[in-house]
């Protein structure tokens, strides 16, 4: 399972104009590959191209299947994906288990033949704590709580990948430091989990893979991502991030 | 107290209200979704073109209504080609001139209720497997409906007070097209001031009682939440 992706983006810069970046990389089918760069690297912008959210140019392939290249793009809701967003954007006029039910109703339509594994939600949400939360309204739930049904509800969707973007940047350090083994337990899925962050303790803690985005600064064409680190369980532990 | 005039020419504002509310809710819904979707030209044209029913007189609308529909007029043509009956004098008349009135203030509550909700809960649904209509469906739908019963309350609210566009396009002809508004228009032509009087006032108690309504549907002010931060 892995992911094959020749992606040219291009996304607008605050001071005008427009950044263009490659991506151009091979990802693991499992454990997590971090992302990280610093502010406005295009980070979420690559999440995004990479969920379909937002265009891009290239090919991308997931598991042998094509999402996207020039002649063809399979649009967000056919990508057997999940996604986490900064802000967990739960359905406010659902409960938890509704919310979840959400993804499960649907998810199983978009998969493909690539043999993705069928994840135990019930296990799932054992591991993820929120069994007593489930008649709740995401109204009532803190911010951490609202990150762990998001992370569920991707979850629950049945996904051949899955998309964090920052999902810890709106929640202060004790709610991150309740969350962090939920995500350290991520590993052990058997997908891929591309994680987004600028934040070092995150990414020390939860990279198997790093790819480190150079920053934003240069016009026109800023070079492919370097994929660097080193993969779980391969070679000397430790984690090295690349300076841009 | 009412008379039988009185009383058809409440059921004939109530039927046309009706009526309209369900057309403009129809076609306001998917109208104004698809301009709350962006800012291209081809949306501005037709959000502008949506709303000058609101600054146009209305005897302005229901005059050009009348020349078109009529027997000399573009669709009138049409009509009398296809064997139909033509609309100006006709209760159809009536809904087609007030439909075009009315869909502004049936499209603006939703348009803004559309636009205040955004792409994040779309965005959120197509990462779980729903299509555009599904997110619509039961994403977008279900949040909505404060603004739906407001649009309706609008809309009837306002087909009931309609005189100028109904005039002209109706011509005031009783058990026909002589709704709420002309018949007091009429008592007070024929100096019958007392019966102009009953209806009049029953139109302010329920305008009374629309802006009522209306103060209830308001979207709530931020409560302190349960949750905890």
């Amino acid at each position: 399972m892995t992911i094959e992706s020749n992606l040219q983006l291009s996304y607008p810069m605050p001071g005008g104009g427009r950044l263009k970046f490659s991506f151009q990389l091979s990802l693991p089918g499992r454990g997590i590959t971090a992302v990280t760069g610093p502010s406005g690297a295009g980070k979420t912008t690559l999440l995004r191209c990479l969920a379909g959210l937002e265009r891009s140019t290239g090919r991308l392939s997931v598991n042998g299947r094509l999402w996207q290249d020039d002649h063809f793009f399979l649009p967000t809701h056919r990508r057997p994906l999940g996604y986490v967003f900064q802000e967990a954007r739960l359905f406010p006029h659902l409960t938890v288990s509704q919310n979840l039910a959400y993804g499960t109703k649907r998810g199983t339509r978009r998969r493909g033949g690539g043999g993705a594994a069928s994840l135990d939600l019930s296990h799932f949400l054992t591991i993820l704590g929120i069994n007593h939360l489930l008649e709740r309204r995401p109204e009532n739930l803190s911010g951490g709580e609202r990150q762990r049904v998001a992370l569920a509800r991707a979850l629950a969707a049945g996904p051949e990948v899955l998309l964090l973007d920052e999902p810890l940047a709106a929640l202060d350090q004790s709610r991150k430091e309740e969350i962090m083994p939920y995500l350290e337990s991520l590993r052990e899925l058997t997908l891929p989990v591309i994680y987004v962050s600028h934040a070092r303790d995150e990414i020390e803690r939860l990279a198997d893979t790093l790819v480190t985005l150079a920053g934003p600064g240069c016009p026109a064409q800023v070079n492919s991502a370097q994929s660097l680190g080193l993969q779980h369980g391969h070679g000397p532990q430790g984690k090295e991030a690349v300076a841009a | 107290m009412l008379t039988s005039e009185d009383l058809s020419a409440i059921r004939l504002s109530v039927e046309l209200a009706t009526t309209t509310t369900c057309f403009t809710l129809l076609l306001g819904a998917p109208l104004a979704w698809w301009l709350s979707r962006g800012e291209t030209w081809g949306r501005r044209f037709f959000g502008a073109v949506v709303t000058m029913p609101m600054v146009l007189p209305p005897t302005v609308l229901g005059f050009y209504l009348l020349v078109f529909l009529g027997p000399n007029g573009p669709l009138g043509r049409l009509f009398g080609a296809l064997g139909l009956r033509l609309l100006p004098f006709t209760f159809s008349g009536l809904v087609v001139a007030s439909v075009i009135f009315t869909l502004p203030f049936v499209v603006q509550p939703l348009q803004n209720a559309f636009e205040a909700l955004g792409e994040s809960p779309l965005e959120a649904a197509a990462t779980l497997g729903a299509g555009p209509v599904d997110a619509f469906m039961t994403v977008i739908l279900p949040q909505a409906r404060p603004a739906f019963l407001t649009a309706a309350v609008m809309g009837f609210a306002h087909t009931i007070g309609e005189f100028g566009v109904v005039l002209m396009i109706g011509g005031n002809i009783p058990e026909v097209t002589r709704v709420l508004s002309m018949q007091i228009y009429v008592y007070v032509e024929g100096l019958e001031y007392g019966r102009a009087h009953v209806l009049a006032a029953g139109l302010v108690v329920f305008s009374i009682a629309t802006m009522l309504a209306l103060q209830f549907l308001k979207p709530e002010r931020e409560k302190p939440k349960r949750g905890r931060p």
